[in-house]
């Protein structure tokens, strides 16, 4: 589990991120900034009846699409980084593609896919499954040549030294890229459900704002955030579990 | 017996051809320990990863009871330097590999019990590799090898990463276990004294190209109190002059 530092940890930085934001909405009295309290209050007031459905969508779509990244990605990477002769064929492609704004390919996925819930979850996918191919790789390549010998003295067979080696040895890496692509995969989310949909914590933001509800704009990024933040944490203590030996 | 007949291995590196093992002539009894004694860079390694299996680009014939080597048919205990465990199994994961990867039954059985009390690591069975000592790693690695029951035990130097104190104590260890299970045994060192102390044959290498000069008897293979004889400074002798030239 979390040990104790973490949760001070995370407490304190929750409460600096607050006071600063209170001072901020203290100097400036504006209504584009409210205080937190208040946002906190109005959360709890409409959290139940209005927020939550939109949470509901939003972590679906966030959790398919790395899902499906992670099912597309590991074992490519995989691939890649066990067979040299894969990695010859396919890093120059991953290479090349790399690079490409993804986003700006929203358009094209939209025109194919239509504005329903397969593009938003190719948008995901497209951006964060490079991220896992390419750990994944590195992270096989990684393993020394040495931790391969004992293996292939006694004979193991090529799904052996995957599940006794390759998996256990790159599992840490794998979830270390699945942490990062978390981030990028909210940005993305947030992006993509502000079309095309009245569900998701993208739409309430955008929403709100257009309303001019400012309390409810915060209400939500906050609660994005958490969300993000609540997975985050999910990967750490399942990394804190099945890496044990490290 | 195992059989090594004009073993040659070449290594292909920057465009320029290497011999690692220039035609290796070799009989190797059942049931005895070999000592591989040479420098550095003799190739010595290389004749063990033949051994083993694991290089298969090789010239001449080597062969197991005159069958050809396949480590997927026969039982082949491979104790390297740097220990070879895996560090995300704990010590009993890591002891029970080799029956593992054979599909043997993994219990706990009497003669597994018995070895890991010999080696002293039946209270660790729970740790990781990293919250081991390097002798308590390779404690670990030679009871994976003796657990397998291999017909052949394959060591590359696998002491000589322990301080003194320690190495001279695991030899004993291993000595005393080999004695109770007599596996045939190819031993690797680069320690005259290593090789005089475990070896019931020391065949020598030449520098590299790796050559057998000579294959020798050990007389004070099971001696007592070896250390202080005759016949090991004399053999002690002879041997760094043969390493010298």
């Amino acid at each position: 589990m979390i040990p104790k530092e973490k949760w001070q940890g995370t407490l304190y930085s929750f409460i600096v991120v607050v006071v600063l934001w209170w001072a901020v909405s203290w100097l400036l009295k504006l209504p584009i900034v409210p205080s937190p309290f208040s946002v906190f209050a109005n959360i709890s007031e409409i959290f139940t009846a209005r927020i939550q459905i939109h949470v509901i969508y939003s972590l679906g779509r966030i959790l398919a699409g790395i899902a499906i990244s992670i099912l597309i990605g590991v074992p490519l990477g995989y691939f890649m980084g066990y067979f040299d002769r894969v990695d010859k064929i396919l890093s120059p492609l991953v290479y090349f593609t790399y690079p490409v704004p993804k986003l700006a390919l929203l358009p094209v996925v939209m025109l194919l896919f239509g504005l329903g819930e397969a593009s938003k979850l190719i948008m995901i996918v497209l951006i964060i499954v490079f991220q896992i191919v390419i750990t994944s790789r590195d992270a096989v390549k990684a393993i020394p040549e040495e931790t391969f010998r004992s293996l292939q003295a006694l004979g193991a067979s090529k799904l052996q030294m995957f599940n006794e080696i390759i998996f256990p040895a790159s599992l840490s890496e794998v979830l270390t890229a699945t942490r990062l692509a978390l981030g990028t995969a909210v940005s993305i989310l947030f992006f993509t459900e502000t079309f095309g949909t009245e569900y998701g914590m993208g739409y309430f933001i955008m929403d709100s704002w257009m309303r001019v509800n400012y309390l409810d704009m915060y209400a939500g990024i906050v609660v994005l955030s958490f969300m993000g933040f609540c997975i985050f944490i999910a990967i750490d203590i399942a990394e804190s579990y099945v890496c044990k030996w490290r | 017996m195992i059989a090594i007949k004009d073993l040659s291995v070449k290594y292909q590196s920057n465009n320029k051809e290497t011999l690692a093992l220039d035609k290796v002539n070799i009989n190797i009894n059942s049931g005895d320990i070999y000592t591989f004694i040479g420098p550095s860079g003799c190739g010595k390694s290389t004749l063990l990863y033949v051994l083993s299996g694991i290089l298969k680009d090789y010239m001449g014939s080597v062969s197991i009871d005159d069958r050809a080597i396949n480590p997927k048919t026969q039982r082949i205990g491979l104790i390297l330097q740097n220990y070879g465990l895996l560090p995300w199994k704990n010590v009993y994961q890591n002891t029970m590999l080799g029956i593992k990867i054979k599909n043997d039954n993994q219990e706990l059985d009497e003669y597994s019990s018995y070895i890991l009390k010999q080696l002293g690591i039946d209270t660790l069975l729970d740790r990781y590799p990293k919250e081991l000592s390097g002798g308590q790693q390779q404690r670990v690695a030679i009871a994976r090898a003796f657990i397998l029951k291999p017909d052949l035990l394959l060591m590359d130097e696998p002491f000589s990463a322990l301080d003194a104190i320690t190495r001279e104590e695991m030899q004993e260890l291993f000595l005393n276990i080999w004695k109770q299970n007599s596996v045939t045994t190819v031993f690797i060192t680069h320690s005259v004294d290593e090789a005089l102390y475990l070896g019931s044959k020391i065949a020598v290498f030449s520098p590299s190209p790796g050559r057998i000069v000579e294959v020798l008897d050990n007389p004070c293979f099971k001696q007592d109190n070896l250390r202080f004889r005759d016949e090991y400074s004399s053999m002690s002798m002879k041997l760094r002059k043969m390493l010298r030239d």
